[in-house]
């Protein structure tokens, strides 16, 4: 499976050391999206691609690799992407979240907590998350220059106006070290909490949007709200069909022609880790 | 009972030889030679080189073959091959006056210096399918076998730019380069950054996918930014890439390319400190790309609008709508990737109706 004509983690070297800058200038600033140029990977855009040259710049031969999707190491796009770097670096790779040193993901935190040492790399489609609201990235820019997040306040407290909750169940925005608002990647809001004082070292890569941004390790992450409004995560009446979790964010699945559904855990590592747990039990 | 989703590596690797056999197609038939789709079809592999950035027909030639002639995967292939590709130098900027031409066209005077050479084009083709064609013999040679005496394209002396004719009158905006004008910012190495100066948004335009350049030049002919354009020029030709290594001092010759340049020459009222004269749009593409060479000139003169003093209110004339969404790959990649799954952001929104519509059908808990 190696492809010795390529570089190390496909990109070269001086690519890397572009991205290793970019990344340390945002470890830097927490929350600041820093531009990077961004290269065209053999990938699509809006695949992956940013966290992918995070990945390639940050990985080394002795790191273990855990890719997922959705919360799931066997989707096909996780697949893919870990073809990818066992292909171009060789290196490890598991589904274990407790054995993996670097875990790139799309749109779940792992339900195992995450330890010093480790990164988590997340796939960003939209880096700014006032873009839906202003799609102008030279106005945008000087709002977060200002910190003047008014426009992110008055849509949340339109929701609260209109619907009684605010309406914003993924990618929900977070205040990063009392300073950035920040997109922390399609996530669902279930997920934002992790992200509060976490140990390990958090990395944003939008390949699109070229632009890369941090979380460092034990950096204040808020999750944006009102003192009469607290910011609230799902819940489900329901546990996981397959494990019994009551903790873990499930997924719906439809079983029958009739729409009957159950609930499974959307971390696939999370959930067979206790199947086997209960199995040895 | 539900089982959860595995084998995602097997389902990639089976696609892999499903999408071979779709592209091979009936092996009773030839397989198509990279020479063949070179040589037969130039345009598709003119387009490639043009958006994918890299003039090297034999690997565009490979890349639209390797798309199953899909001309945005073709460019995406080709893009993600000189993405690693090392720079080696800049060349000298292109010297077109020195085209050696195969095509000239001006709408704007009816003769000129140099004169108007149709060359190869589908322009006056009377668009009625040519089923000899189908016979796939050489019957469509013998309609152009004999015409009445082609000039030598070799002949044609090396002619002025049409718009520094009109430049002798000062009537149109001169664009000099200054000795102290900088390199260009280099898109594929740097992200791009708003406000972007023309340089910049001409090479975003310049690998911008054709459509999407075409649709926005339209719309400035349909009330959205009119600018009153005249094709000034439009030329095909072959002109030398040159480059000037420091220890030689003097300019030497790589080779030649094959490109289409278009001079779009548009009215201008003046402004408090510029007479009233014609400004320039411009557009400039590899092989034989007048669609796209002419589409870049009508964007590039709408994307002046703030530079001019003209107010910004229609689409093509904003930069940050026209270049954050002109790039095929970006927009392709943007849109299919809607394809991978969403099952968790749609199980958020699934919980968000849910919750919204118990809200509805139990009134007495009113928003606050």
């Amino acid at each position: 499976m190696n492809a010795p004509e390529v570089n190390f983690a496909y990109l070269d070297e001086r690519t890397k050391r572009m991205i290793r800058r970019a990344i340390l200038k945002a470890v830097a600033i927490p929350g600041y999206q820093v531009p990077f140029g961004s290269r065209e990977m053999p990938l699509p855009y809006g695949w992956g691609t940013g966290g992918i040259q995070v990945t390639a710049s940050v990985i080394g031969p002795h790191d273990t690799l855990k890719v997922i999707d959705q919360g799931s190491d066997d989707t096909v796009n996780a697949v893919n992407i870990r073809r990818f770097f066992e292909r171009t670096a060789g290196v490890n790779t598991t589904t274990r979240t407790h054995e993996a040193s670097l875990i790139q993901t799309r749109h779940r935190i792992p339900e195992m907590p995450l330890v010093e040492g480790q990164i988590i790399v997340y796939q960003v489609p939209v880096p700014e998350p006032m873009q839906r609201l202003e799609p102008r990235e030279t106005e945008t820019r000087t709002l977060h220059g200002l910190a003047e997040y008014g426009l992110m306040h008055v849509k949340l407290y339109e929701d609260i106006a209109r619907y009684g909750h605010i309406a914003t169940t993924y990618d929900y925005p977070v205040l990063v070290n009392h300073r950035y608002i920040m997109s922390p990647s399609p996530i669902p809001k279930f997920d934002n909490p992790k992200m509060h004082m976490n140990p390990a070292l958090q990395l944003f890569g939008a390949g699109r949007e070229k632009r890369i941004y941090a979380v460092p390790p034990y950096t204040p992450v808020e999750s944006l709200a009102f003192e009469d409004h607290p910011f609230e995560i799902q819940q489900w009446q329901a546990a996981c069909a397959q494990c019994g979790a009551t903790d873990s964010f499930l997924d719906e699945v439809i079983i029958d022609d009739a729409g009957a559904r159950m609930h499974v855990c959307s971390d696939s590592d999370y959930c067979q880790t206790r199947q086997d747990a209960k199995a040895l039990a | 009972m539900y089982v959860a989703v595995k084998g995602g590596e097997t389902a990639i690797l089976n696609s892999y030889k499903l999408l071979a056999e779709q592209r091979r197609g009936d092996t009773a038939h030839a397989e198509l030679t990279i020479d063949q789709i070179r040589q037969q079809l130039k345009l598709s592999v003119d387009r490639v080189m043009t958006e994918g950035s890299v003039y090297d027909p034999e690997l565009a030639a490979l890349a639209i073959k390797q798309a199953s002639g899909d001309l945005v995967e073709a460019i995406f292939l080709l893009r993600a091959y000189r993405a690693t590709l090392p720079r080696l130098g800049n060349t000298c900027a292109l010297d077109t006056s020195r085209m050696q031409l195969d095509r000239r066209i001006s709408a704007t005077f009816k003769d000129l210096p140099g004169g108007q050479v149709l060359g190869p084009t589908y322009d006056y083709t009377q668009r009625l399918l040519d089923f000899s064609l189908l016979a796939n013999a050489q019957e469509g040679l013998q309609q152009a076998a004999a015409p009445a005496a082609i000039l030598p394209l070799a002949s044609l002396p090396s002619v002025p730019r049409v718009v520094d004719l009109l430049n002798q009158e000062g009537l149109i905006e001169r664009t000099e380069r200054s000795d102290h004008d900088p390199a260009p910012r280099d898109l594929t190495r740097e992200p791009l950054r708003f406000p972007a100066d023309r340089a910049t948004r001409l090479q975003n335009i310049a690998r911008g996918d054709e459509g999407f350049l075409l649709a926005m030049a339209y719309s400035t002919q349909r009330g959205y930014s009119h600018s009153h354009p005249f094709v000034g020029e439009v030329r095909l030709g072959q002109v030398a890439v040159e480059i000037e290594p420091e220890e030689l001092g003097f300019a030497i010759s790589l080779g030649e390319i094959e490109i289409t340049e278009c001079e779009m020459v548009n009215q201008f009222a003046g402004s408090k400190t510029e007479p009233p004269q014609f400004t320039r749009g411009y557009g400039l593409a590899f092989g034989q790309s007048e669609r796209k060479a002419m589409a870049m000139s009508l964007v590039d003169r709408a994307l002046r609008a703030e530079e001019l003093g003209e107010p910004i209110e229609s689409p093509a004339q904003m930069q940050e709508f026209v270049l954050s969404h002109s790039d095929s790959l970006e927009a392709s990649g943007f849109v299919q990737h809607l394809k991978l799954p969403h099952y968790v952001d749609f199980q958020s929104e699934l919980e968000l109706v849910r919750k919204m519509r118990a809200r509805l059908s139990n009134p007495d808990e009113t928003p606050v």
